[in-house]
């Protein structure tokens, strides 16, 4: 199935080649987790503090659980604050 | 021992200038800045006051830290009875005048009157003195500083000052330092202007004392080192600045788009942090030059910014081909998406010419998305707007627009009215996005609760930085709360409302929070100053000093009601994102909120609640 990973700030390098505006269409495997899916990017977990699939927090503490569907949208940043 | 304990007292209609001590009892209650500000404001003034009259009185407050070695000590604050709101007004600016006004030995200044010409006041240490500023009048906020180190042959000098927007009454002008940071809401540089002040330009050559030298460096050493290992304000900040919360706010569905009609931007990320940093397809250079930092900052958020030289916008106008205060968050939010504009090098230009001519880039972008929206449902037309089309998402029209409002020229003029009164002059006071006159900021409360509480019941009207729940409800910072959630919204206002009061009063910056909690900032207060500081005693402070201003208000004329959202908020859902089929539960909070507050059901704080302040 795909979703779309969008890795935001210093994490933007561990993005695919094709990515676009810091996001690309992904294939991933049915079962695996978000932990998996960003594993397999290389995306360093320590740093992921805010993740939201769909745009709802997931708590990087339940990545090793948490399952997409097809066509979710994983959008991942590093500790970040503004205002 | 912080405090110079002096205050310089300038009226304008005299043409006086005089020294007279601080007010040591207040300052151990209120703190200095904010809370301290706005305590000589409210017991000089009448709340019911013309704002532009000359009866209102304009205060530049430092905070007990101001000038000295703990992180981001170098702000102050402009206080006065705000020209867009008529509610109180204290507007909050870092660079580098806060610092240089401790320096030349001063806690704050005073001004009252009216000058009957222009005027500018210089400060070098203990010397005040009023000049005309016959030939300075007209001039932009840039030019004036460039000339004011001239005429006085001083580059260290500092200068806050108002531009053209300020001259000619914009309802939301800026008093802008340093050339591009600004108090900025609220009308306190319209205020400025309404006294025929163009200027202070401040030169300071003194230390600023501390009570317990040994202990002051140890708590602010300590302070900076959590500054510096903490994620967000030792890398995420400085590398991105405040802009990088764009895609977040966009992906958490919250970012309020084309004056509130959505609640997510299909191009956010075009004129986002990271796009701010990516290499231009025009000419192969990043918007972005680099970071800046404000007087004592170990943070350095500030972003510094060049537009492309082949740019529409300043082809041919070599002017603006220098580095300047490029997009902060808040800015970028109300030039762009609430206006429909994705391209960055316009948006860069546009707040430029906020910084320029000084005025205040959300409620202007603001007050343009209103302005759109009455175009395109037909109430505005060609012939109201001299010409221009104002639809939604036209980068010619938006900076022509920001050209022609800080010079308060063409339909330039009726935007310098404020959304507001814009609004109500065409008979759709609802499509103003305000509270109590003032724009709001970047965050929409159907998408995020808790800011909705926020901005209804923030003292000077539609504001983020009064009570930053966003930190909590989307960042985490200090827990994670759900934004679509009312239950436990009310707490949480209260809470940032009073510690940010706290923050504002000591002469830090408030982003210094996403780090530190009181715990952090009380052992720097208690060290620097006389009195016993712990976080409680600023808790309380802060709780104070947020009675006082709901005080000013109440006696100025504003109510309870005036504790709401425009109807689109309540009464429109969210349709994309998280919060698709929600508006604000503002009915749900609310009453929760006078009521942890101390307060009647109608919002007026008890005799119990202001006896233990003792407000």
């Amino acid at each position: 199935m795909n979703i779309t990973l969008k890795l935001y700030a210093s994490l933007a390098n561990c993005l695919p080649a094709e990515a676009r505006k810091n996001e690309a269409v992904i294939e991933i495997d049915a079962n695996a987790s978000v932990r998996d899916v960003l594993n397999a990017h290389n995306v360093p977990f320590e740093k992921c503090h805010l993740i939201l699939i769909n745009g709802v927090f997931s708590p990087p503490s339940s990545a090793q659980q948490a399952r997409l569907n097809d066509g979710d949208a994983l959008a991942v940043w590093p500790p970040v604050a503004g205002g | 021992m912080a405090w110079t304990r002096k205050i310089l007292r300038v009226n304008l209609t005299t043409g006086t200038c005089e020294t007279e001590p601080l007010n040591m009892e207040w300052a151990k209650k209120y703190l200095g800045q904010r809370g301290l500000g706005t305590k000589y404001l409210i017991e000089e003034i009448d709340p019911k006051v013309d704002p532009l009259s000359p009866d209102n009185k304009l205060i530049f407050a430092t905070g007990p830290l101001t000038g000295t070695c703990a992180s981001t000590a170098g702000r102050y604050s402009v206080i006065t009875k705000g020209a867009l709101t008529g509610a109180i007004a204290c507007s909050n600016s870092g660079g580098y005048f806060g610092a240089e006004l401790k320096f030349a030995g001063w806690d704050m200044i005073i001004f009252e009157g009216k000058a009957k010409r222009p005027v500018y006041l210089s400060i070098v240490d203990d010397k005040a003195e009023l000049h005309s500023a016959k030939d300075l009048w007209g001039k932009s906020v840039w030019d004036t500083d460039a000339a004011l180190k001239s005429i006085h042959q001083e580059p260290m000098m500092h200068v806050a000052a108002i531009g053209v927007a300020g001259e000619k009454g914009n309802m939301y002008a800026c008093i802008v330092n340093d050339l591009h940071r600004a108090a900025g809401r609220s009308g306190v540089g319209t205020v400025m202007g309404s006294k025929n002040l163009k200027a202070v330009a401040v030169r300071g050559t003194q230390g600023v004392s501390v009570e317990n030298f040994r202990a002051f460096m140890k708590a602010t050493e300590a302070g900076k080192k959590t500054l510096q290992e903490n994620a967000v304000t030792g890398e995420g900040l400085p590398a991105y600045g405040t802009q990088v919360l764009m895609n977040v706010i966009n992906e958490s569905g919250a970012l309020p788009t084309r004056n509130f009609h959505d609640v997510q931007f299909e191009s956010a990320h075009d004129i986002s942090a990271e796009a701010m940093a990516e290499p231009r397809r025009s000419d192969g250079k990043p918007n972005l030059l680099a970071n800046q930092a404000c007087f004592s900052c170990t943070i350095a958020c500030g972003r510094i910014s060049k537009i492309d030289e082949n740019h529409f916008t300043v082809v041919n106008k070599p002017e603006y081909w220098h580095a300047s205060g490029g997009l902060e968050y808040e800015a970028a939010w109300a030039l762009g998406a609430a206006t429909g504009v994705k391209d960055l090098e316009a948006l860069t230009y546009a707040n430029f010419i906020c910084n320029e001519q000084g005025y205040d880039p959300i409620s202007f972008g603001s007050t343009l998305a209103a302005a759109m929206d009455m175009y395109e449902e037909g109430i505005l037309t060609k012939k109201q707007t001299g010409g221009v089309e104002l639809k939604f998402g036209s980068a010619e029209m938006l900076t022509q627009m920001a050209e022609m409002t800080g010079k308060c020229e063409g339909f330039g003029k009726q935007l310098a009215l404020g959304s507001k009164r814009l609004c109500e002059k065409y008979g759709r006071a609802e499509l103003s996005m305000s509270v109590k006159g003032q724009e709001f900021p970047a965050y929409d409360p159907r998408g995020i609760q808790g800011m909705g509480l926020a901005y209804a019941t923030s003292n000077r009207g539609a504001c983020h930085l009064r009570g930053y729940t966003v930190a909590s409800e989307i960042l985490g910072i200090p827990e994670k709360t759900d934004p679509l959630a009312t239950d436990g919204k009310a707490g949480l206002v209260k809470a940032f409302q009073d510690a940010t009061a706290a923050v504002d009063s000591a002469g830090l910056c408030v982003f210094t929070t996403f780090a530190w909690t009181l715990e952090d900032i009380a052992p720097q207060i208690d060290a620097a100053c006389e009195g016993n500081w712990t976080p409680d005693t600023l808790l309380e402070s802060g709780e104070r000093i947020w009675n006082m201003e709901r005080k000013f208000n109440l006696d100025a004329g504003f109510t309870g009601k005036d504790d709401s959202l425009p109807k689109r908020l309540l009464k429109d859902a969210a349709k994309t994102g998280p919060a698709k089929g929600l508006t604000s539960g503002l009915d749900k909070m609310l009453p929760e909120y006078y009521q942890v507050r101390g307060w009647n059901n109608k919002g007026v704080p008890t005799k119990e609640t202001l006896n233990r302040l003792g407000v």
